[in-house]
């Protein structure tokens, strides 16, 4: 009895995480890569970062599930510093979904989309039922894909389980890099739609990295510019298409 | 025509190079796949691991042999020829545990870090069943390379196969000779296929 009561505790969604950069540089080999950026993602927000090619997107990211630590200044996850949690726990409540997918090659997709719930503990059923659910999400149903290899999907395919990856143990947070860079403009906005109905169903913060305007448009509840490291703008997306700083108009120049 | 007795003596001297390249293989393995996940954790002290394996692989063989007797404790025969196939035997695999490991892909390494996989979950879920073709790949080429090099382990009195070879040199006889190196050089090919069987099982 005891033991079914603390398993339904596991899967419960998390809390939303909030995230917060407190004046946080990151320096690589001497050279400035983040500078001194202060921003609040309060929960269940989502943030976009968006940025050029070698702006500090991925660095950034990187910084909040202690991937790295910043140079100076305090990144805060939960209202407490990065550097104060158990980073495997942090990791475990935060989905995050690599610019390359990342998937075990080793593993089927089925094993792979249930990775946190097992490194948790989730009883099998249950984890059997979850990685089900998310794969028909995605759009790629348990019979015909959960017994594959990463390496017999499309390219596309894989970043699709990638994100259901990150979301199976129902994290509070979600770090996105670039999730959709490599699929078709149909797919890709019928994933956006799911993003945005998750964020209606289960209350995640999440901090999702582009380079495209209009997603970042359809998607932030928050925008955040960077360029060459510095956060020339931090608003919500109407403020954003205001916007008069250089880089931004550069940005919008698209939608025109 | 096969001397009397020659048949007997091979059977035994076989056993016993089996036996010796077995023990080396396993103390090698035992000592040079936990060494490489360590080197694999220290890329600094990496390069002076491999440095002294590869030093320890240019001594020649027999040389290495001789090295061996005056430690105490091993002296002449079996076990000074056991330590000195598993120093051999320690450089193919140390390298290609090293290159097993360090070889997985940085994103699927990263992504195991972000899904919060604790080191020893990263070892054993990630980088040893990836890096077990190269692994096994290192042992394959140990074994066969500890076949032949086992041989000359009958100079310092230690049997095996060597026996018939040393002794078809000094009586010049060909057929002694072809004694000890044919079954060695079966030896080497069966263990060669059969561990090319399991690296490709494993794949
Ligand atoms: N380990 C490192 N050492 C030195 N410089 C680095 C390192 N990692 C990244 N950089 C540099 O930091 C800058 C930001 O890199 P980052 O990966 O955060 O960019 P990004 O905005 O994610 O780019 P992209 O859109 O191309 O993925 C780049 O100029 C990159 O060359
Ligand atoms: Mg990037």
């Amino acid at each position: 009895m005891t033991n079914g009561l603390l398993r339904k505790v596991y899967s419960l969604p998390s809390e939303p995480l909030a995230v917060e950069f407190r004046d946080v540089s990151y320096l690589a080999s001497g050279r400035p890569i983040l500078n001194h950026l202060s921003f609040q993602v309060p929960a269940g927000q989502t943030l976009i970062l968006l940025g050029r090619s070698g702006s500090g997107k991925t660095t950034a990211l990187r910084l909040i599930n202690g991937l790295l630590m910043p140079s100076s200044g305090q990144v805060l996850v939960g209202g407490r510093p990065v550097s104060e949690w158990d980073l495997i726990d942090l990791r475990r409540k935060t989905g995050y979904v690599i610019q390359e997918s990342g998937l075990f090659p080793h593993f089927t997709v089925e094993r792979n989309v249930g990775l946190v719930p097992s490194l948790l503990k989730w009883a099998a059923p249950e984890q059997g039922a979850r990685v089900r659910e998310l794969l028909d999400q995605i759009g790629l149903p348990h019979a015909e894909f959960g017994r594959r290899r990463p390496g017999e999907l499309s390219g596309g395919q894989r970043q699709r389980v990638g994100v259901a990856r990150a979301l199976a143990a129902r994290p509070g947070l979600m770090l996105l890099d670039e999730p959709f860079g490599a699929l078709d403009p149909v797919t890709r906005l019928e994933l956006q739609r799911q993003l945005l109905d998750l964020r209606e169903r289960e209350l995640i913060t999440s901090v999702f990295v582009t380079h495209d305007v209009r997603e970042a448009l359809k998607l932030g509840t928050v925008i955040g510019l960077l360029n060459r490291g510095e956060l020339e703008f931090f608003g919500s997306p109407a403020e954003f298409q205001e916007s008069e700083g250089d880089e931004a108009r550069r940005f919008l120049e698209v939608l025109k | 025509m096969i001397p009397h007795g020659m048949l007997e003596d091979l059977g035994e001297l076989s056993l016993e190079h089996l036996e010796m390249v077995f023990i080396a293989m396993l103390a090698a393995a035992a000592i040079a796949i936990p060494g490489a996940i360590l080197l694999s954790r220290k890329p600094r002290i990496s390069r002076w691991g491999l440095g002294f394996a590869n030093i320890l692989q240019t001594v020649p063989s027999l040389a290495l042999f001789g090295f061996l007797i005056p430690i105490p404790f091993l002296g002449v025969g079996k076990a000074t020829a056991v330590v000195a196939l598993t120093l051999y035997a320690l450089l193919p695999i140390l390298r290609n545990t090293l290159v097993g490991i360090t070889g997985v892909d940085a994103a699927v390494r990263e992504s195991a870090v972000a899904m919060g996989m604790t080191p020893g979950q990263i070892l054993w879920q990630v980088e040893l069943p990836l890096g077990a073709k190269a692994i096994l790949a290192g042992v394959r080429i140990a074994t066969v390379t500890t076949i032949g090099t086992a041989t000359i382990a009958a100079a310092i009195g230690a049997g095996g196969l060597g026996v018939f070879i040393f002794r078809g040199i000094a009586e010049f006889d060909t057929v002694q000779i072809l004694a000890g190196a044919i079954p060695a050089a079966l030896m080497a090919l069966l263990a060669d296929e059969l561990l090319g069987w399991v690296e490709r099982r494993v794949a």
